[in-house]
Parts: C-alpha cells; structure tokens; sequence
C-alpha cells in the first residue's frame, strides 16, 4: 500500500500579463498620450495638443454617455440622438444670444452666469424633448432592433428639418463670451480658455454620473437592470419609469454636449448632431455598448489621438478614428469594457 | 417563361401585378411614350434606383442588416467607372473594367466591414458602416487630386451612347415614331436593359435556397444557427453581394450621368431617400424596390412643385408657409417614413397582398 501522494496545492502566480489585463483599458490613455509626445517632441505643442484633446474627449463623452446607458438598460439603440445635440446647441445658442449684456461683458462671473442659463435652457428643452421622443417614437418599437433604427433615424430627420424650420438653414457663427476667449500660456503652451473650462465640465460630470451610478439607489437600480432587467422588475422596481429618467438625462446631457460643442467649434448647423453622431458611435462601440466607463476612456482615446494625428499628418486625422476602432475591436470584439448581461 | 423569369416569385396579387406592369411598360418604352429631355432623364433614375434600393432590400429586407454605407458602395461604383474612362479613354471597355473593379473593391470593402461587425452583433453593423462611410465621403471631396473633389468628375462614355451619335438613317430616315434615334435613346435602353438583367438576377438570389436561410436568419438567428446554418457566413455573404450590386447600379448611373460627384453618388441624402423608397415600398419583397422607387422619383420630381405652390397659397398664415417650402419635403417624408414604420412595416406592396 503506498502512502497518498502528498498534498501539494500549487497556485500558479498571476502573470504580469494576467494582472494587468483589466487595467489596460485605463492605460491606453497615458500610453498614447506618452506616444504622441514621443512623436510630437516638442512639449509646449503636446501640451497644447493634449488638452484640446482632453478636452474634445470630454465633450463627446457627455454627448455619448446618455446613448451608452439607455442601450444597455433597456437594449434600445438611438440613433436619433444626435438631434439632442443640435436641439441643445440651438436653444442653448439662442439663449446665450438673449444674453448679449451679460456675455460681452468683461467679467467671467457675468459670463460664466449666462453660460450656465443658456446649458440649463438647452438641457430643459432636451430633457422635455427626450421625455417626448421616448413616448412618441422609441416606446411603440420596444424589442426591435430594426425598426428602432429605421425610426430613429426618421425622427433624427424630422428633428433637423424643423429646426430648419425654426432657425433657418444657414449657420449661425457664435463668439464665446469675453472672459472665456484667447488663451493662457502655461509652460511654453498656448491652451485655450475655453478648453479648461471643458475639460473641467467634463470631468465633473463623469465624476457626478459615477456618483450616482456607484453610491445611490437609484444607481444601484440602474446597474442591477444593465445587468438583468427581468430580476429587477420581479423585485417590484418600475424599471419602466427608470427607463425613462434615464432616457430624460441623457438627452439633457445630450443638450448640455451640444451647447459645449456649438462654443467649442463658434459655428452651429442642423446637421451638426449627425455629425456628432459618427464620433459618438465610435466611442461607444470601442468602450463596449452600455459601459460608462469604457465610453469615457473610449472619448478620450478618440479626442487625443485625432489632435495628435491631425499635427503630425493632417490628411490621416479623418481615418484615424475609423483605425482606432478596428485596432481596438481585434483586441477586444465586443469593446474595451464589455457590459456582461446575466442571461 | 415569365414564372422562370420571375423566379416563381410571382406578385401573387391583381392590384400589384397591373401596377408592376404598367411601371415596366411605361419604362420599356419611356422615350417613346413621354418624349422630352427631363422624362427620360427621370425614367432612367428610375431604372437605377430599383435596382439600387433592390440591393438594399437584399440586405435590410432578407437579411434584417441596417447598413448606412449602401451610397458608398454606388459611390465606388460611379467613381469607378468614372476613373477608368477618364484614364483609359473613353469606351466600352473602360465601363466594364471600372464598373467590375468597382464591384470588386465594393464587395472587399463589406466583406472586411461585415466580418468586423457581424460577427460579434448585428447592431454594430449599422453603427460602424455610418462612421466607415462618412470618412468615405469626407475622404472623397478632400482627395480632389484623384477625385475630382466636391466639383466631381465630368468624363466621356463612348461616342455609341452620346447624342452626337445618330443610327437608323437609311431605315427609317433618323426617326421613329416621333423619337429621334440617337445616342442618347441608346445609352437609355443600356441603362434599361442593365437595371432588369440585374433586378432579375437580385430576384433569382432572394428565391434561392441562399435567400430563403438569409430569411430564416431575419426571424430568428439563434434558431438558424441551431439548425446549422453558420449565420455570420450568410449575412457576410449577402452584404458583399448586395455591396457589388450596389456598384453595379452605382456605374449604370454614372454612364447615364456622365458625371460623378459627392452629391450625386456619396451624400447621406441618398441614403436617407434608399430607406424611404424601401420602406414606402414594402420591406422583405423585390417588388416593394420597384414601386418604392417609381413613387419616390416621381414625388421627388413633382411633388416639390406642389409644395412650393401650397406655401405660396398658405403665405399669410405665420409658419405654415415655412413648413410647406419645398425645400421641406424631407421634413414631411421623415414623418411620413416613421408613420409606415408603424402602421405599415410591410409597405405598399405588404398590403396589396393582404387584400388581393
């Protein structure tokens, strides 16, 4: 009779590969901002360069988060969300037009008072207008994926021609208010005021969604329903209101992108939420559809890498998305933080 | 004959098939019946146009694919056709080699999309090919040294097919019955003839075994997948062939054209109008393409005019005139599209054959 083999349990030691695989979607960010100053070399131009990218990052990624979230509640993809982003911009625009005394003047309280009416005006009219959108157009096509694009896209038109109808079809150029144009010298680096102030917008508003989404109960039931809708409802949660609030929120936000966006680029359009649009899809694809987070970094990947390329070569910028995209969804087919839906 | 002709996929309806009918006899014989630069010219729309939102039903109707690259694909086409005569002269020759090459590069191109997108889900799809096209136009108007740039490239189809070219004189003295016999009525019938040879064919492919697995996937691709059907091969598949037919159409066009530019080829507004045509015609039948088309051209024609008059009439009322311009026929078809989402998924030709 020979003795039992002794017990010897071995545990095989996390690679370093293994441990930083969840991680790496964070890193990329300070990875490509170490290769666009590798390829830069110039770091007052870098500078300058990573902050009007942070700062783009930003401004899609509040554009985007609302579509991220309500795809993965309720499995309801919007592609009439750009139409919140040009209604945002134009009421937002409009009210900052109203505001002629307070915008020319001097001083930044004044300005920074009549910013913030003109993105509660605009985030009211696109909240009252997501809340009519989600009634009228998405709530007829729960479950259908075909026609809720089909639809979608067909309010999309509808929405751009009536404000057509309302505000004309030329652009409109806008001035930033006084104490938010030219620009601070830091380091060598020209960086446009008004870039601070988006990414500083930006910022607080990833950090108050992750807030909400991390500390609250209504955070809680938004998580639980990405992950199984079906539970939370067997629970006694209305997950249809839920649905709801959050398809209102995300259209504000939307609002809020599109006032950003209109100062950020001083010319409005019709059509400038469809062009919005393509950089949204491409961040919320390459984040992972339904992940806040992976939208984020995914925004900000994409805002960096366009200003970097479009320095070294500016022909490759209108590609350089559609390449990040494909880069990332051979490394990861689903996105860089996949939403796993318990089924 | 006609039963093998039409794939014994017949219209199964009275209504249809007389409608059907008298839209192929009214475009056989379109320079014939409505003599007159600006008819034919519509007529010819017509025929590529069906064929064109064909290809998109193939996809979207068969297939249950939104793809919003389907102007790139007739864009590639155009381009192609229109890059070959321009570089290797004009003829018959160049034509085929640009619309072959054309069609080739359009299938690679929905081959690589389709395999990046569909096999993970079939939303990205929509998602991804709106981005890919977008660069695509962009890229276009910035390339002006190949491309023409927005101003587009005018070019020269062999001499056969231009008005200059006359035919027939000893028969019957240069005219029949009232139509003069020139390039021009030959260069229609090219486009004619191309558009059913390739309408007939798309019909072929949706009545095949390929077409009834491509519907089976539309219902329900979990259970095609059980039943052993690889689904991503099937839908890759029918988006390359519906991408090179695309092209195909796209080339038709730029023959009759002579000229391809952004906004005749690539602009999201023809994109926007295949959706309208397939959707208004019925999705998940052929024959929804060629009635969806006939209506929307002839609207497109027509109907502005008579928006622009109904905003003349309505000046004093605040805002309606605005809202009737003509300029806002988009507004009225966006509603219109959403209302037969709604009400009508199967289109005109869905409810024609509910009731016959």
């Amino acid at each position: 009779m020979t003795a039992a083999p002794e017990h010897a349990p071995k545990m095989a030691e996390v690679t370093f590969r293994d441990r930083i695989a969840p991680h790496m979607p964070v890193l990329l960010v300070p990875l490509i901002a170490i290769a666009g100053f590798i390829a830069i070399q110039n770091p007052s131009s870098w500078l300058t360069l990573t902050v009007s990218g942070l700062a783009m990052g930003m401004m899609i990624f509040i554009m985007a988060s609302g579509l991220t979230l309500v795809f993965g509640l309720m499995d309801v993809i919007n592609f009439g969300h750009g139409a919140f982003v040009s209604v945002g911009a134009f009421v937002g625009i409009s009210v900052l037009m109203l505001l002629g005394h307070m915008t020319e003047a001097p001083s930044l309280m004044l300005n920074l008072g009549a910013i913030l009416l003109a993105v509660i005006g605009a985030m009211l009219a696109t909240g009252l207008m997501g809340w009519a959108f989600e009634k009228v157009i998405v709530e007829p096509v729960y479950g259908h994926h075909l026609k809720q694009i089909l639809v979608t896209m067909g309010g999309l038109i509808v929405v751009e021609q009536l404000i057509i109808v309302l505000w004309g079809p030329e652009e409109i150029y806008i001035l930033r208010p006084e104490a938010l144009k030219g620009a601070i010298t830091f380091a060598g680096a020209a960086i446009e005021k008004y870039r601070l102030v988006a990414v500083g917008v930006g910022l607080v508003v990833f950090l108050a969604m992750r807030w909400v989404l991390r500390r609250t109960k209504i955070g809680l039931i938004v998580r639980a329903g990405v992950e199984n809708g079906e539970m939370v409802q067997a629970l006694g949660y209305r997950l249809r209101l839920v649905f709801v609030g959050v398809f209102i929120a995300g259209s504000a936000l939307a609002g809020l992108g599109g006032v950003m966006w209109g100062l950020y680029q001083e010319v409005i359009t019709a059509h400038m939420g469809n062009h919005a649009m393509i950089l949204i899809f491409i961040v919320v694809i390459i984040g992972g559809l339904g992940s806040v987070e992976g939208c984020f970094i995914g925004a900000l990947l994409v805002g960096l890498l366009q200003n970097y390329i479009a320095f070294i070569e500016p022909k490759a910028a209108l590609i350089s998305n559609i390449a990040l995209m494909v880069a990332i969804l051979m490394w990861r087919p689903m996105g860089m933080i996949p939403v796993v839906k318990a089924k | 004959m006609i039963r093998s002709l039409l794939s014994n996929d017949l219209p199964r309806s009275l209504p249809l098939a007389l409608i059907l009918g008298v839209i192929l006899i009214c475009l056989a014989l379109a320079p014939f019946l409505f003599p007159g630069v600006r008819t034919v010219d519509t007529a010819a729309r017509i025929c590529v146009f069906i064929v064109l939102v064909a290809s998109y039903d193939l996809l979207l109707g068969y297939g249950g694919i939104v793809s919003f690259a389907h102007t790139m694909f007739f864009g590639i086409g155009a381009y192609g056709v229109a890059l070959a005569s321009t570089h290797m002269g004009r003829g018959f020759d160049s034509i085929a080699v640009g619309a072959v090459a054309g069609a080739l590069l359009a299938a690679i191109l929905a081959l690589v999309i389709g395999l990046f997108s569909l096999r993970v889900r079939a939303i990205f799809f929509a998602m991804i090919t709106l981005a890919v096209a977008s660069a695509v136009a962009v890229l276009v108007s910035q390339l002006s040294g190949l491309t023409g740039g927005e101003d587009g490239l005018t070019f020269k189809t062999p001499r056969e097919l231009g008005p200059a070219f006359k035919f027939g004189k000893e028969a019957f003295d240069g005219v029949l019955f009232g139509v003069k016999l020139n390039g021009k009525l030959l260069a229609y019938y090219f486009i004619f003839i191309g558009a059913l040879v390739l309408f007939l064919a798309m019909l072929r492919v949706v009545n095949s075994p390929f077409g009834r697995v491509l519907q089976a996937i539309r219902e329900n691709d979990f259970r095609a997948e059980a039943i052993g059907y690889r689904v991503v091969y099937y839908r890759v598949a029918a988006t390359c062939l519906s991408a090179a037919v695309a092209a195909l159409a796209g080339s038709l066009y730029a023959v009759w054209l002579r000229y391809v530019g952004p906004d005749t080829s690539l602009s999201m507004e023809i994109m926007i109008d295949i959706l309208l045509m397939v959707v208004i015609g019925g999705m998940g039948t052929m024959y929804g393409a060629v009635i969806g088309a006939t209506l929307f051209v002839l609207a497109q024609n027509y109907l502005q005019n008579l928006m622009g008059a109904a905003s003349e009439l309505t000046s004093g009322l605040p805002l309606v005139p605005e809202l009737l311009n003509a300029d806002r026929w988009l507004l009225w078809l966006g509603v219109l599209f959403i209302l037969s989402v709604y009400f009508f998924p199967t289109g005109i030709v869905g409810r024609l054959r509910n009731n016959g």
